[in-house]
């Protein structure tokens, strides 16, 4: 069905500034955001609430002006457009279905604006009810449908009109956990089957990693990382993104010798580890260790004491603190079985291999602040 | 600083939305002309004489004794009414929420009671009152046998508008009282105070700001009235009556601009307070719903002396609008009750009638859509758009809600007489039914508005934004989307505006020309003549006609209205 073709978007210095409604003063909602969208692909903005995600979208959508920069709609500027004359179509958080329509005027709201005879509305309108699951739904208003069967009529709303791109702003928060987890997988096969691209707000990284070719990262309206999910969790560039997504341990780190391998002091102890941020001899850096990546042994290079030991049925956890160290570091060894079985008050120390951890710039008490 | 981007952006989309500029521009300038131009004239008038300015004028006025007196006049009834209604709302508001109410009879009381304001026209109960406890009246001379009661003055004005105004207190008040959180009150309770305690040291303090607004918002209507104190005032003059007797008895328009200016100073220093003191604290102490149903009283020490006062205020008021059909029936009100049909015959043959009741109908008619629909889009403009005049859009509607319709009257004697600033632009305007018209709408048009408001405010802003998104300009999105959400609150303030505009009097009486023939006016002219007959006659067919209108705006909200889709769930 996509017989239109697909929009890349750009945002190029891209920034909002919004009135702090308490004190009066201006601050920066979204800050240089510089990035560029490929034609067809499925992107998350993805960050904690109030870094900018909403924001950044209803600029796309053209509900808010940037106050500097310019956005880009496959290669036309759209700054000056209102939103009804972008090609972009939005999903909403609430939904936002017309309540005085049925399911079908619903859909066809957007087809009837343009005007297309009414056998082509009929047919566009079944086509995509059908791709949503919906056949034979046409004509229950939308009070009568559960927020599951809400959220596939904004969807494909949203879709008929075959929009250059689709915008989605925390579409699935309103669900229950389990129907969130089937949406996610539905809407990306519908987003690949129709080949459309599509941008998607979440502050749920679980949700990003299931469904992103590319995830943006947001941090107080400042992108912090652009990547594809494996890339963000494998190799952050900075705390915040190491943090954000999925668990980590932060120890302070000396760089000793640059390169792709680096040599580090932790410490004390001298380590070879991931460097993919690029750090030299004599920066800052804090050592990653995600739970995961390492197991408790016997001998090690980082010696400490275990101060937690508890069984999760799929894995082991563990907290210890290393000795120099004040911070628990916490542990989660899978398949425990076979392998020893730490204590609480037990010596242990980490076992990880030298492509597990990696480090990134900052220290310990820069983070805290 | 950067800022200056995102505000060129906005403008340039608004631009591109012509029919929404257009609006904007209309209603700009219908506000600025009809509601601003009047009141700024009224300041040019009392403050320059001969082109020069002075303060003459004002030194005038004042040393006269019947304007000072009429201040103090107008103050002391309206603090005392204001008073009286409030506890006289509160009493009701408290029986209905917290009174266990086991009889339907009961019930539909209440239910008559907030029905009452909106379809009484004004001075109904000034007539009924001079018939009841007049020099004539059924009970104070037939009953009891007092011979020289009167009525007219401070007592006969107090009484009228409290029992006018008291139903409003009800309502706001009946608002609040089920914000309360229950568990508050129980909290006092299963600690051991009393009944009275609890609603002395918990009920009460919450209820103080509401309270105030209450009584300001009262101690405002009491002000603006003009109709009551005109037929039941007597000799007892207020603002309203002084200003209109400086126009139609000493011709002295300046002099009356000058009064017009000092009661718009006291209604609107009052409205500020109520607006933005009173009505943000009394809805910030007592917001949100209550978490749970209330235990209702079924002491019956307390249920059957609160039930019977209400009962009997309500049947009190009900008696007075019943006594206006039959003072239309009885031959002479006071002296023959025997039952007659010649007055309602002389309205039609001698009266001219039809010609009134076409007049006020097809006037009203036409006014109340156009201020339904111009309500509606202030509501959605201020709602859901942002733009520059936003905010004078907003102010000036409201504003027109704090302006008495006297001394909108005066106002627009003075700005249009001889066209806009005595240009003679727009002259001829002047005299003819569209003024009226203009007058009908601008005195609608708050009601309406705030109604629209409230009704939008609870409609999720995305909703409309998906509209626009899938493709809808500002003109299609009004049209299919906003409208018909809100259709219920059109519907009710096409009628609401209808039934203001056919009962309305303040400002018309001094604008209306022989040319048109209204029913107040007519009512007002025999009342003050002593002709209650046709006074009443006149009265019950705009009852009848206001009240139908009422009925008829249920039944098609009933059948078309959508709220009940719109608020979803259950059907
Ligand atoms: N109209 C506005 N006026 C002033 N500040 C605003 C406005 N809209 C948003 N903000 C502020 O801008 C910042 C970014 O808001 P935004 O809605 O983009 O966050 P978000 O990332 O979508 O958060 P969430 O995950 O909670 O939806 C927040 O601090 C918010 O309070
Ligand atoms: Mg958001």
């Amino acid at each position: 069905m996509a017989e239109k073709e697909k929009k890349g978007v750009k945002l190029e210095h891209i920034s909002k500034i919004y009135k702090d409604p308490k004190t009066g003063r201006d601050f920066y909602a979204v800050k240089d955001a510089d990035l560029e969208i490929k034609p067809g692909t499925f992107v998350t903005l993805l960050g904690p609430s109030g870094c900018g995600k909403t924001t950044t979208l209803r600029m796309i959508a053209g509900f808010e002006s940037p106050d500097e920069g310019e956005i880009y709609l496959g290669g036309e500027p759209i700054n000056e457009l209102t939103p009804n004359k972008r090609d972009t179509a939005m999903v909403f958080q609430s939904y936002a279905l017309l309540p005085h329509y049925n399911i079908f005027d619903n859909v066809a709201y957007g087809l009837k604006l343009r005007s297309l005879p009414k056998e082509e509305i009929v047919r566009k309108v079944t086509d995509i009810l059908g791709l949503v699951g919906l056949e034979g739904m046409e004509n229950r208003m939308t009070n009568q449908l559960s927020g599951g069967q809400q959220q596939r009529v904004a969807l494909a709303r949203a879709l008929v009109l075959q929009p250059g791109v689709l915008l989605f702003d925390e579409p699935l928060s309103n669900l229950d956990a389990k129907l969130r987890v089937s949406m996610r997988t539905e809407i990306r096969r519908i987003q690949q089957e129709a080949g459309i691209t599509a941008i998607y707000v979440t502050h749920d990284q679980s949700e990003a990693m299931a469904i992103s070719d590319e995830i943006i990262i947001m941090e107080r309206g400042v992108v912090a990382q652009i990547g594809s999910p494996t890339e963000v969790y494998y190799h952050p560039k900075s705390r915040f993104v190491a943090d954000f997504i999925g668990e980590a341990n932060f120890i302070d780190a000396k760089v000793l010798s640059g390169g792709e391998r680096a040599q580090v002091e932790v410490l004390g102890e001298q380590l070879t580890v991931g460097n993919h941020t690029g750090l030299n001899a004599g920066d800052a850096a804090q050592l990653v260790i995600r739970p995961e990546a390492a197991r408790l042994s016997d001998d090690g290079v980082l010696k400490g004491k275990v101060t937690l030991s508890t069984f999760m049925g799929s894995y082991q956890y563990y907290r210890i603190v290393l000795a120099g160290d004040e911070h628990e570091i916490q542990i989660t060894d899978y398949n425990p079985i076979g392998r020893k079985t730490y204590q609480e008050g037990d010596d242990a120390a980490l076992d990880f291999s030298a492509e597990s951890v990696y480090i990134i710039p900052g220290t310990g008490a820069e983070a805290e602040e | 600083m950067t800022t200056s981007q995102s505000a060129r952006l906005e403008r340039k989309k608004l631009m591109g939305d012509p029919i929404m500029v257009t609006t904007i521009v209309v209603l700009i300038t219908f506000l600025t002309l009809f509601i601003l131009y009047p009141l700024a004239i009224l300041l040019v008038d009392s403050f320059i004489r001969d082109g020069a300015p002075t303060f003459s004028i004002f030194s005038e006025i004042l040393a006269l004794g019947s304007f000072r007196t009429a201040i103090t006049n107008t103050l002391k009834v309206g603090f005392l009414v204001g008073i009286l209604s409030t506890l006289i709302g509160l009493l009701f508001a408290y029986v209905e929420v917290y009174v266990k109410l086991n009889t339907r009879f009961i019930g539909g009381i209440f239910k008559l009671v907030s029905m009452l304001p909106v379809v009484s026209p004004p001075f109904v109960l000034s007539l009924s009152v001079i018939m009841l406890f007049g020099r004539q009246g059924i009970i104070t001379r037939y009953i009891l046998g007092i011979y020289n009661n009167n009525v007219y003055g401070f007592w006969g004005i107090t009484l009228v508008q409290t029992l006018t105004f008291f139903p409003v207190c009800y309502m706001m008040l009946k608002g609040l009282l089920k914000n309360i959180d229950p568990s508050l009150e129980e909290a006092a309770r299963d600690m051991g105070a009393s009944r009275m305690k609890v609603f002395q040291t918990v009920t009460l303090p919450l209820m103080l700001p509401g309270l105030g607004n209450a009584f300001l918002v009262t101690f405002i209507e009491s002000i603006a009235d003009f109709a009551n104190p005109m037929i039941i005032g007597g000799s007892y003059d207020t603002l309203a009556t002084t200003i209109y007797l400086r126009i139609t008895g000493a011709y002295d328009k300046q002099g009356a601009a000058a009064m017009a200016v000092v009661l718009l100073c006291i209604t609107l220093a009052m409205f500020a307070v109520q607006k933005y003191y009173l009505e943000a604290k009394s809805t910030a102490t007592l917001s949100g719903k209550a978490s749970r149903e209330r235990m209702l009283i079924s002491d019956k020490s307390v249920k059957y002396p609160l039930t019977i006062l209400c009962a009997l205020l309500a049947l009190f008021v009900l008696l007075m609008y019943v006594c206006v059909p039959f003072g239309a029936l009885f031959t002479t009100w006071g002296r023959n009750f025997n039952l007659t049909t010649k007055w309602f015959a002389q309205v039609f043959t001698r009266y001219k009638g039809f010609r009134v009741f076409r007049d006020s109908f097809v006037l009203s008619l036409i006014s109340a859509p156009i201020t339904a629909l111009l309500s509606m889009i202030i509501s959605y403009l201020v709602v859901k758009r942002k733009f520059k005049a936003k905010g004078f859009i907003e102010a000036v509607s409201m504003l027109a809600m704090a302006v008495p319709g006297t001394v909108l009257g005066v106002g627009y004697i003075r700005g249009f007489a001889g066209g806009v600033f005595r240009t003679g632009f727009l002259q001829s305007f002047y005299g003819t039914g569209a003024i009226l018209v203009i007058v009908f709408i601008v005195r609608s048009l708050p009601t309406g508005t705030r109604s629209g408001i409230s009704a939008l405010r609870q409609i999720d802003k995305s909703i409309e934004e998906s509209a626009y998104d899938m493709g809808a300009n500002s003109f299609k999105v009004f049209m299919t989307v906003t409208l018909p959400l809100i259709k219920d609150s059109f519907l009710s303030g096409l009628v609401t505006s209808f039934v203001r505009s056919i009962t309305a009097i303040s400002a018309i009486i001094l604008l209306v020309t022989p040319s048109y023939l209204l029913i107040t006016v007519q009512i007002n002219e025999f009342a003050e003549k002593g002709s209650y007959g046709l006074a009443c006659a006149f009265a019950t067919i705009l009852i009848v006609i206001t009240y139908g209108s009422v009925l008829l705006m249920n039944l098609i909200i009933k059948y078309f209205g959508t709220s009940r889709k719109v608020k979803g769930g259950e059907e």
